[in-house]
């Protein structure tokens, strides 16, 4: 009667999804294709609508406008517990009531299975809590909790699996460990997952596709190292990794690159990797992407580069993190690896910061917008809410 | 490194113990010593009084005195003369309660769970009738239900009555007002159970494959089942003793327990029948209580 989850499911799209509350806009026409059996990472800043999609295509919020398809069939209005869709809810929402072998077998047994022993202790023993079936959520420690939510989802085996940070009470190791886990279930059984996390290097690692979104809206989407490479806006530049952003104006394409001026120094960078044109830009490097040197002379041929002072350096163990006070004040990033190739610069000497134009990248920018070098504030990288 | 592994593999921990015990001194006790003492003098007292009054001499009278004889056959005999206002009084409030959960559990559901904002409102109007007297509000009852009455007609009026058919003074007007009367027992603290449930549940059980109905079996009602025996036996304790509803709703044809007890006490002063009675009625509710919360709490555990 219900739709066998090992049957294709083909595509899930939503089409010009809104999603308001009241006059809030929470989705905002949001339109993406994501691929059969694919691994989906949606990343955005705390409140920016992650939530709110994953319910919609889980069928727990009506959207406002736009259809949610899965293959050739729409599913915008269809109730939640007919769809072959899973979730691994934020707040994880265990049944208090019932112990922990009973809640990974609640959606077993609702599909009116009767054997599930066997299945349950194996997903028991996948989220390592082997043995832990008699005892209730409230025994339970907060990542272990989230471990129960994520087997009671993935017993079901559904056609796409929404996991709402899943992993973000977990310590580090036990993390990694899921997200291999994780990664090894999806691609064996071939679930769509849409996975929602503020964990980059997890995004990174995991996912075909990343999208990065921005106030209900989708800033970019693409492979995880397409977006890192080439951010489209410069929300993605300081969302995804951290980038250096001086405000310039370009002055139009000449022989494959775009001329910038900003703040007093010319600048080139490839067309390939310009967004603009013309008018006000971005131009962009990252930090690692920076090398410091002690004078201009020291600068390779082909290179670019901007001169200040180095006004912090805190050492991290992979690599040092320093940061260059700019002729007109601003503060660059810079991440020098800790190769032992380079010697340590100094705080308070004269520094040179050289990029490869080749790394560069420029993108279109609000008239008042000025220079842009921390990542954006409001959310810290790798953070939960 | 692997020594550090502090992750869930290998064996769990033995739960946490339920409870520590230890000595905290006497203050607990000093603490219960004024409502033990009052509960000893109030209820205690009266009630060893009335355990021997049912035994007296049923022969004896109040203007003769009465002689303890422990007369233990007043029991049978009681229980001879007025079986079926026993049956009666648990019958009309079993079905009462019947029709009390019909009305009070959705009731409670949407107070709690759909009101939003007009929660607290409603909530009075729940409890506000219990500010006039128990009397007023089952004689407004009877006003209700009475011959002339504007409900009588309109049902007379569409053949759902015959034209000489009453409502009062019947088992309906009993229950009905039985039902009334309790149903704030009931709601109130199904109210409380229900207000803490997390609607987020529901939303995990129907993403789980349950349907409304299913979610309901499986989350909203064992997560309400403390609120619902509270509630139960808020309602069926006193309906089932209670005595004004079959006096002014109903005939001696209605008349449950209470209506004996109270005419024992009061009319006939017989007082070793009353105080029998008593007694019995007392044991029957703990029966039935005790049996019924070793069924809800078992079930509760599945
Ligand atoms: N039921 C609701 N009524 C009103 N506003 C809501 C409701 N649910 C969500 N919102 C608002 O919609 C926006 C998006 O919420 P959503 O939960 O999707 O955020 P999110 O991206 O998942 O954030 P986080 O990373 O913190 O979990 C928020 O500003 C939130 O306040
Ligand atoms: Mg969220």
């Amino acid at each position: 009667m219900r739709m066998a989850p090992e049957t294709p499911a083909g595509d899930l799209r939503l089409a010009n999804l809104t999603k308001r509350f009241g006059v809030f806009t929470a989705v905002d026409d949001l339109s993406l294709t994501i691929g059969q059996g694919s691994f989906f990472a949606l990343l955005g800043a705390s409140g920016c609508g992650k939530t709110t999609t994953l319910r919609t295509i889980a069928g727990l919020e009506e959207p406002t406008s736009g259809q949610v398809l899965l293959g050739d069939r729409e599913i915008t209005r269809l109730r939640p517990y007919k769809r072959p869709v899973n979730t691994v809810f934020q707040s994880y929402a265990l049944f208090p009531h019932l112990n922990i072998f009973e809640n990974v077998a609640f959606g077993l047994r609702r599909r009116g299975i009767r054997s599930v022993d066997d299945e349950v202790t194996r997903m028991l023993s996948l989220v390592q809590l082997d043995g832990y079936g008699n005892r209730r959520p409230a025994q339970l420690s907060g990542g272990q909790q989230q471990r129960v939510a994520l087997a009671r989802a993935l017993i079901n085996r559904p056609q796409v699996l929404l996991l709402d940070e899943p992993l973000g009470a977990l310590d580090l190791k036990l993390r990694r460990q899921m997200q291999i886990e994780l990664k090894r279930i999806q691609t064996e059984v071939g679930i769509t997952f849409v996975h929602v996390t503020h964990d980059q290097e997890e995004a990174m690692t995991m996912a075909d596709t990343v999208a990065v979104m921005n106030a209900g809206r989708i800033e970019q989407l693409g492979a995880p190292a397409d977006i890192y490479e080439l951010p489209a806006t410069a929300f993605v530049a300081n969302f995804l990794g951290q980038s250096n952003l001086l405000a310039g104006e370009a002055t139009g394409a000449s022989g494959g690159d775009v001329a910038v001026t900003a703040h007093g120094a010319r600048f080139a960078v490839p067309a390939s990797r310009s967004r603009a044109e013309h008018g006000p830009v971005h131009l962009g490097v990252r930090p690692e992407k920076l090398i410091l040197v002690g004078s201009a002379d020291q600068v390779p041929a082909g290179h670019q580069h901007v001169t200040g002072v180095v006004t912090d350096a805190s050492y991290v163990g992979v690599s040092t993190q320093y940061l260059l006070r700019t002729g007109w004040g601003t503060e660059l990033s810079v991440f020098a690896a800790n190769s032992g190739t380079s010697a340590r610069v100094a705080v308070g000497s004269e520094a040179v910061a050289y990029w490869d134009p080749q790394h560069a990248f420029l993108l279109p920018r609000d008239a008042a917008d000025t220079d842009r070098t921390s990542p954006v504030l409001d959310e810290p990288v790798g953070a939960s809410s | 490194m692997t020594l550090l592994a502090p992750t869930g593999s290998g064996r769990p921990p033995p739960a946490p113990p339920a409870a520590r015990s230890g000595r905290r001194g006497l203050l607990p006790y000093l603490l219960l010593l004024p409502g033990a003492a009052w509960l000893f003098v109030f209820f205690g007292v009266p009630l060893a009084q009335l355990a021997a009054a049912s035994l007296y001499d049923p022969s004896g009278s109040l203007a003769t005195g009465y002689a303890m004889t422990w007369a233990f056959s007043n029991y049978p005999d009681v229980v001879q003369a007025y079986w079926p206002q026993f049956l009666r009084s648990f019958g009309y409030a079993g079905l009462a309660l019947v029709l009390a959960l019909l009305l009070g559990y959705p009731l409670a559901y949407a107070i709690a769970q759909k009101a939003g904002r007009w929660k607290n409102l409603l909530l009075v109007c729940v409890v506000a009738p219990m500010f006039t007297s128990f009397l007023v509000r089952t004689l407004a009852w009877k006003t209700i239900l009475s011959d002339n009455g504007a409900l009588v007609g309109l049902l007379r009026d569409v053949h759902l009555l015959a034209p000489d058919g009453r409502l009062l003074a019947t088992p309906f007007a009993v229950v009905l007002g039985l039902t009334y009367n309790f149903l704030p027992f009931l709601v109130l603290p199904l109210y409380a159970s229900l207000e803490r449930l997390d609607p987020r549940l529901l939303e995990a059980a129907t993403d789980l494959y349950a349907s409304g109905a299913q979610a309901f079996r499986r989350v909203t009602l064992p997560l309400s089942m403390p609120g619902l025996v509270a509630g139960t036996l808020l309602f069926f304790i006193p309906a089932s003793g209670d005595y004004i509803n079959a006096e002014l709703l109903g005939t001696p044809n209605e008349y449950m327990i209470g209506n004996v007890i109270d005419s024992a006490f009061l009319v006939r002063l017989d007082y070793p029948q009353g105080a029998a009675l008593s007694f019995l009625l007392m044991a029957a509710i703990l029966a039935v209580v005790f049996g019924y919360l070793r069924r809800a709490g078992t079930e509760e555990v599945l």
